[in-house]
């Protein structure tokens, strides 16, 4: 089928999900974006975020933990650091999510005192993680930092 | 002569040892089970992963431009070994395979007048080899208390041999550890992680090859990004493989174990039978030539 393309989703220890799909919307690195069949050939990094697949039972959400999508003519392959379809996300894992992001800011700052970039990377990259908490209905009860 | 209670404590002893490694056997199989699973299931992400970035690697080159952890330090002065071992032994030769393969490295860089540094993952490889290089080790990664390996223990790692990289402590990296063959057999394998590597064969024949990507941000960027990646993505799949080699070996010692105990409650018996029936048989030599005795 040509308005159908391959979707697969996988994070280091599973497959998460292998289907087709008629659109794929990720959350890149530099804006989110769609891809559909016939996509040009694209690599992009990815920042955290919700991916949103509309395949021929309707639309499903996975979250992502950044990582990266291959994108190519007739399918899209999303390598995500971390990864759960939106029924499996709860707030115990956004917790942890949003702490291990709030950590590494942290660190960031103690790093590097005058070079802001790894510090504003850190601070977008919490700032992601909350989003996309919020996104799929959870609250990110994180302490102000 | 072995007196009878003696052979019949030995017999017993063996059995209940027989009991032990039969019971571990069959554990091992049934964790060997869940390893090859965990195994199967990173394969894909391995695969993908190895696939993109060496496209990226391939178009970046070796340009000035290009990531240390690509292009390396440009020195190979020290090198950084990671050798990864079991927690627990009974596992056959497992743990002093790589630990034997990890020592002829380390040899082959002393000859060289290169200075070598030394991690150890799992407390056996670690006992093998503190006595001769103990003052090499500059680090070891306790796995006792990991019951089943996740990534965010491989990225932990990683990110121990990525700061020390980022430190200059060390120019080149390998990584130790037991390669899953088959239950039977587990290869010790060495494998460079920094520079990075990537195999070339699948040059033409995969579509990938001859396809323009875009890409968002910079190709460069993104293999800046995606290189550290890459370190925990192999210390993942080594801890894997490592995970289901123990098991295998494990499995295939204790099974060596079980038989030897048969064959030893065997002899053990057929020695225990064959005093009985003598010790008898003095006796009836005894009340024989006592009863001619009186007789005579």
């Amino acid at each position: 089928m040509a308005d159908m393309m391959q979707f697969d989703l996988v994070s280091p220890e599973r497959r998460v999900a292998s289907q087709k799909a008629r659109a794929v919307q990720i959350p890149g690195v530099e804006g989110d974006l769609t891809a559909m069949p016939n996509h040009a050939p694209l690599i992009t990094t990815l920042r955290p975020g919700v991916v949103h697949v509309e395949g021929e039972s309707g639309t499903e959400e996975f979250v992502v933990t950044g990582g990266f999508a291959q994108i190519t003519g007739d399918g899209i392959s999303i390598l995500a650091e971390e990864s759960y379809h939106r029924d499996e996300m709860s707030q115990d894992i956004l917790d942890r999510m949003v702490e291990d992001a709030a950590e590494k800011q942290r660190k960031a700052v103690e790093a590097s005192h005058n070079d802001p970039g790894p510090v504003d990377d850190a601070a977008k990259l919490l700032a992601d993680m909350m989003a996309m908490g919020s996104h799929v209905g959870l609250s990110a009860n994180q302490p102000n930092l | 002569m072995a007196n009878l209670k003696d052979l019949k404590n030995r017999i017993a002893s063996v059995k209940s040892t027989r009991k032990i490694t039969k019971a571990m056997q069959m554990v091992a199989a049934a964790k060997l089970r869940r390893a090859q699973e965990a195994a199967e299931n990173a394969r894909p992400y391995a695969r993908k992963f190895d696939e993109v970035v060496g496209q990226l690697a391939k178009s970046v080159g070796d340009s000035d431009t290009a990531p240390p952890l690509l292009r390396g330090t440009g020195q190979e002065q020290t090198c950084l070994l990671v050798v990864m071992t079991s927690e627990k032994g009974l596992c056959g030769g497992f743990n002093a395979n790589i630990a034997k393969k990890a020592i002829a490295r380390i040899r082959a860089l002393q000859d060289e007048g290169k200075t070598v540094k030394i991690i150890t993952v799992g407390k056996k490889g670690r006992a093998a080899m503190r006595r001769t290089y103990g003052d090499m080790m500059i680090d070891h990664v306790d796995m006792s208390e990991v019951k089943r390996v996740g990534y965010g223990d491989a990225q932990e790692i990683a990110r121990n041999v990525l700061d020390r990289f980022d430190a200059g402590e060390f120019d080149t990296a390998y990584i130790y550890y037991g390669e899953f063959e088959n239950a039977m057999t587990q290869i010790p394998t060495e494998q460079q992680i920094i520079p990075a590597q990537f195999d070339a064969e699948d040059d033409e024949d995969s579509a990938g090859a001859n396809t323009v990507y875009e890409y968002e941000p910079s190709e460069e960027a993104i293999l800046r990004d995606l290189l550290p990646k890459g370190v925990a993505t192999q210390i993942f799949a080594a801890l894997l493989e490592n995970s289901a080699s123990e098991q295998g070996a494990r499995m295939t010692a204790m099974d060596n174990a079980t038989r030897n105990a048969d064959d030893m409650v065997e002899d053990l018996n057929r020695q225990y039978n064959r005093t009985r029936q003598s010790v008898i048989t003095n006796e009836l030599i005894e009340i024989i030539s006592g009863a001619e005795a009186l007789e005579g």
